[in-house]
């Protein structure tokens, strides 16, 4: 027969969580966000299946018709399939963190000694690992159909480091909408009343230049549209937008920086912030 | 600190928006034993209950778990008290084991223990069968006694289990109460709510009544069954009679009750000697025929509505009501 109970097992009130604690707090959630799409993998479809439909769609239906100067439009298609998917893919998050906190089950977490903020971090963490499958998955995609970069190996992986960046940086935005709606399937339908019209009104699959002007002034400013550019530019692929005279796009790799600094900066503590308000009362 | 008391209120109280949840609430409870605080729903059990495990500041008043206050030293609170909140909060799409791996992580024990600890558990809430299963799939029951193991896995001294019971069915209500028996008996505080009187009656050393926010009544429930001092008297007729009515009204107080088509007769009355006698002899004398006479002792039901003018709410699913009395 086992003892149930003892004397509580902390003797001493602690102070402080550690940062060791943290980060134990950090890799417990992660691994959690994980288990749960061990359990449901058709959680992964859009960073699995989608990107290679997109891939395959977009490079033989819209790549016949539409002409890039100084290229293939499958070169010209990787970057914006990359930010295509990983943008549209943190809808993931916004569902995710909306179901924790519709479930209770962040209720019992709140009633343990853990590092609260762990539950949004372990969520980014899982999900930038799940952004690195779908970087993967495109590039092998890419490299079937023929997509071929032209710089250096440094370069290559420095262009997926930065849209992985951006994703990183979006899922916290994504983390304010989950946290912030009425349930799962109502953050969902965040994905297509702004993800959608993010990831398309940029240059990620086609050239701005053929759009009318406003809208062209609105995808040259669109981050999104900085991030593909930066990594076209790193992967030695036609990037159309260099021709483009706003500053974004003739910095596009310090724009991209900036853009994903800015939104992580502004998007994790209002993330964290909307996160306590929600679950103290 | 103070070891006397694990738990402590001094009037708290909380409102939201309009509503007052709690209007002053005082009650302490000491170390290794059952406080059950009972009231219909909507009460404000379980806005005491957040507030002490941490979950919501009161507008006013302190709360005190293990002599550490639960406003200004919450982090140190967490590390005292296993919380079982109204609807099990579990991850579904982890396994029993997993859930209870995960609340030892992140309670701070190390990965050894928090195994040990685990499969103990599990064993002794008899749910080793499903250890590795989703928790999704779990029924009730299982669910509950889960949850429990959840709160449990870092041996905390103090527990809070908000409405245990709620919405099982009776042998797993009467396990759970096993359970909760032991924990006592091996030293844990527990502070229980509650809907159900035969539950409070049954589990906890002392009680607190809870009713708009306002503690109406406390003590033993011997204590509180005494208060509402006399007895009620049910007598059933072999058929009903004209004249039972009258022939019983003076010798109780207040008004005769009918029901069953006027076969039986309730009634409040004082619980002097011979009642049952006087009674018998009373209706014999009419002509009346009497299949069963008896005397109740009030139970916290009758303590209940006594006290609050309104029957204390019953399960949708009637779990308590269906034995035969």
């Amino acid at each position: 027969m086992t003892t149930i109970t003892a004397l509580p097992n902390v003797s001493a009130p602690r102070g402080q969580l550690t940062l060791r604690d943290r980060v134990a707090d950090v890799w417990s959630m992660t691994r959690r966000n994980l288990i749960h799409i061990s359990r449901e993998p058709m959680q992964l479809s859009d960073v699995t299946i989608q990107p290679v439909l997109f891939t395959l769609l977009f490079i033989y239906v819209f790549g016949s018709g539409i002409p890039i100067p100084g290229g293939t439009y499958k070169d010209f298609a990787l970057a914006g399939l990359l930010l295509l998917n990983l943008t549209t893919s943190v809808m993931g998050t916004a569902v995710g963190l909306s179901t924790d906190l519709h479930e209770g089950v962040i209720d019992r977490f709140r009633t343990l000694p853990m590092w609260r903020s762990a539950v949004l971090v372990g969520r980014s963490m899982a999900d930038l690992l799940t952004a690195s499958l779908c970087v993967t998955i495109v590039a092998m995609a890419g490299l079937v159909v023929g997509w071929r970069p032209t710089t250096s190996i440094p370069m290559v992986i420095g262009g997926f480091l930065i849209a992985l960046f951006f994703s990183y940086s979006m899922s916290w935005v994504a983390a304010c909408v989950g946290l912030n709606s009425k349930g799962p399937e109502s953050a969902a339908s965040f994905g297509f009343i702004v993800l959608f019209p993010l990831a398309f009104v940029s240059n990620a699959m086609v050239p701005t230049q053929g759009m009318p002007g406003w809208l062209q002034a609105v995808a040259d400013w669109n981050p999104v549209s900085a991030v593909t550019a930066a990594a076209r530019h790193m992967f030695g692929n036609p990037n159309p937008s260099a021709n483009v005279s706003a500053w974004p796009m003739q910095h596009p790799v310090e724009a991209a920086l900036i853009w994903c600094v800015v939104i992580l900066a502004l998007a994790a503590p209002l993330a964290a912030h909307i996160f306590r308000v929600k679950t103290v009362d | 600190m103070s070891a006397q008391f694990m738990i402590e209120a001094e009037g708290l109280t909380k409102r939201y928006g309009d509503t007052q949840a709690l209007a002053g609430v005082d009650f302490s409870v000491p170390a290794g034993t059952i406080l059950g605080v009972l009231g219909p729903n909507g009460a404000g059990k379980t806005t005491a209950v957040k507030i002490l495990t941490t979950f919501a500041t009161p507008d006013t008043g302190r709360g005190t778990v293990a002599g550490l206050d639960v406003v200004t030293q919450a982090a140190q609170v967490r590390q005292h008290i296993g919380v079982a909140a109204q609807d099990a909060t579990l991850d579904g799409l982890l396994t029993g084991r997993q859930n209870l791996h995960l609340m030892g992580e992140l309670g701070r024990m190390s990965r050894a223990d928090s195994r040990v600890r685990a499969s103990e558990l599990l064993e002794r809430f008899e749910l080793t069968f499903a250890a590795d299963r989703v928790a999704k799939g779990y029924s009730g029951g299982m669910r509950r006694r889960l949850d429990l193991a959840a709160s449990l896995m870092t041996r905390p001294p103090v527990l809070f289990l908000d409405e245990p019971t709620t919405g099982l069915d009776p042998s797993s209500r009467v396990r759970m109460w096993e359970i909760i028996r032991e924990l006592v008996a091996e030293g844990v505080t527990v502070l229980l709510t509650t809907q159900y009187l035969d539950e409070a009656d049954s589990l906890a050393d002392h009680i607190v009544v809870i009713d708009h926010g306002t503690v109406i009544a406390q003590g033993s429930p011997l204590k509180l069954k005494e208060a509402s001092k006399g007895a009620r008297l049910h007598v059933t007729l072999s058929e009903p009679h004209p004249d039972a009515v009258s022939a019983l009204q003076e010798l109780v107080d207040g008004q005769v009750q009918v029901s069953e088509e006027g076969r039986l007769l309730q009634a409040a009355v004082d619980n002097s000697p011979g009642l049952a006698t006087t009674v018998v002899r009373a209706l014999d004398r009419a002509g009346i025929l009497v299949d069963n006479i008896e005397v109740r002792q009030p139970s916290l039901d009758d303590v209940f509505f006594s006290l609050t003018g309104h029957p204390a709410a019953e399960p949708e699913t009637p779990i308590l009501e269906g034995v035969p009395a």
